[in-house]
């Protein structure tokens, strides 16, 4: 039987850049949920976003995509359901 | 700033049939003192942040094992 | 509806094989104070909250699900590889014989995730269980840093601890939003 593939050291770093911006996304909408007022944190948020997205792209592109039902292209063939899940890494 | 641990000293009883383990320690973070989180608090950078789990220093209270103290009964500052 | 994302929230990373640990991470999991119940809380209340607070209950209750798969990471990579053996001795034996290696909801004490999911109704009935249950959550990632030995779980369940600090004090200003006293006071 054939090993899966393993995922490139670089994957691990890349994904905590990912996973350090996407947190503090997760922070500036529980903080703007209770502060939707608050006009600095309201365009740190979009600033966060915007490179949020750059990353993500990015990252898709080096290790498939992070998200479904059409919010992530797929290159062929469908890679989805391509290891390593997150649980696995 | 408050105090993140405090401790308290249970009565002991000649009676009882372990040693006393005393002071007893339990945790105040800071949620209980902040009130309504002010505007424009200094934040960590997005990496720091990961790594604290909050994105603002002033809402961070780290935790550790109050069993591990080699002195016992001082407050931890948050 | 809801998006998942193939990634977790925090690194978890898992340094000492021991299945024990398994046994006390599954508190978070299925336990009455738990990861599930937390987010299956949130989520329910948020219909019935004043639209003021629906926000945020959605998004912690959304959060909550990210830390659930944290825990479940970990307990699946504490017993994936353990023996038959190897998890009787971490206490698992029964686990074991009835769920194989599912990573299964229920507590440390093997007692099934079987419990009332709090709402009263009333606002502030709801947002104070919240509040309490974020202490008693808290609590309990305290209680398992304490019996663990190993320093990388350590290192994530001070993250997910940390979390229960900021949604216990989001959930107090939603207080404090209900009242309706935070621009009188001046406070911001």
């Amino acid at each position: 039987m054939a090993e899966p593939k393993q995922v490139p050291e670089s994957y691990y770093s890349d994904l905590k850049s990912l996973q350090a911006i996407d947190f503090t996304l997760v922070e500036l909408t529980l903080y703007l949920d209770t502060h939707p007022d608050d006009l600095e944190a309201l365009k740190q948020f979009n600033s966060a976003a915007k490179k949020s997205a750059e990353l993500r792209e990015t990252f898709e592109a080096k290790y498939g995509p992070l998200r479904q039902f059409g919010h992530s292209l797929s290159a062929y063939p469908w890679q989805w359901i391509d290891t390593p899940w997150p649980w696995q890494v | 700033m408050a105090t993140s641990r405090k401790w308290y000293s249970p009565y002991v009883s000649p009676m009882d049939p372990c040693p006393p383990l005393s002071p007893v320690s339990y945790e105040t973070p800071v949620q209980l003192y902040l009130g309504f989180q002010p505007r424009g608090m200094e934040q960590f950078s997005p990496f720091e942040a990961l790594a604290h789990g909050t994105l603002w220093p002033g809402l961070y209270t780290p935790y550790t094992n109050p069993y591990l103290l080699k002195k016992r009964g001082i407050d931890t500052n948050g | 509806m809801w998006y998942y994302e193939k990634k977790l929230q925090y690194p978890v990373r898992v340094g000492i094989c021991n299945p024990k640990m398994a046994k006390f991470l599954i508190e978070q999991y299925g336990g009455a104070d738990g990861e599930l119940a937390a987010a299956l809380r949130y989520l329910n209340q948020r219909y019935t909250i004043p639209s003021r607070v629906m926000g945020l209950l959605n998004d912690i209750g959304t959060e909550e699900f990210a830390h659930l798969e944290m825990i479940a990471t970990m307990v699946y990579k504490l017993t994936k590889d353990a023996t038959p053996e190897q998890l009787k001795e971490a206490g698992l034996g029964e686990h074991y014989v009835d769920h194989g290696k599912s990573v299964y909801y229920h507590n440390a004490a093997g007692q099934k995730f079987d419990m009332p999911i709090q709402s009263k109704g009333d606002p502030i009935a709801d947002l104070y269980e919240d509040i309490a249950a974020e202490e008693k959550a808290r609590s309990t990632y305290q209680w398992i840093i304490n019996i663990s030995d190993d320093p990388l779980i350590n290192d994530s369940l001070g993250f997910l601890r940390e979390r229960e600090i900021i949604h216990s004090q989001r959930f107090r200003e939603a207080v404090e939003l209900l009242k309706e006293e935070q621009n009188k006071k001046k406070v911001f």
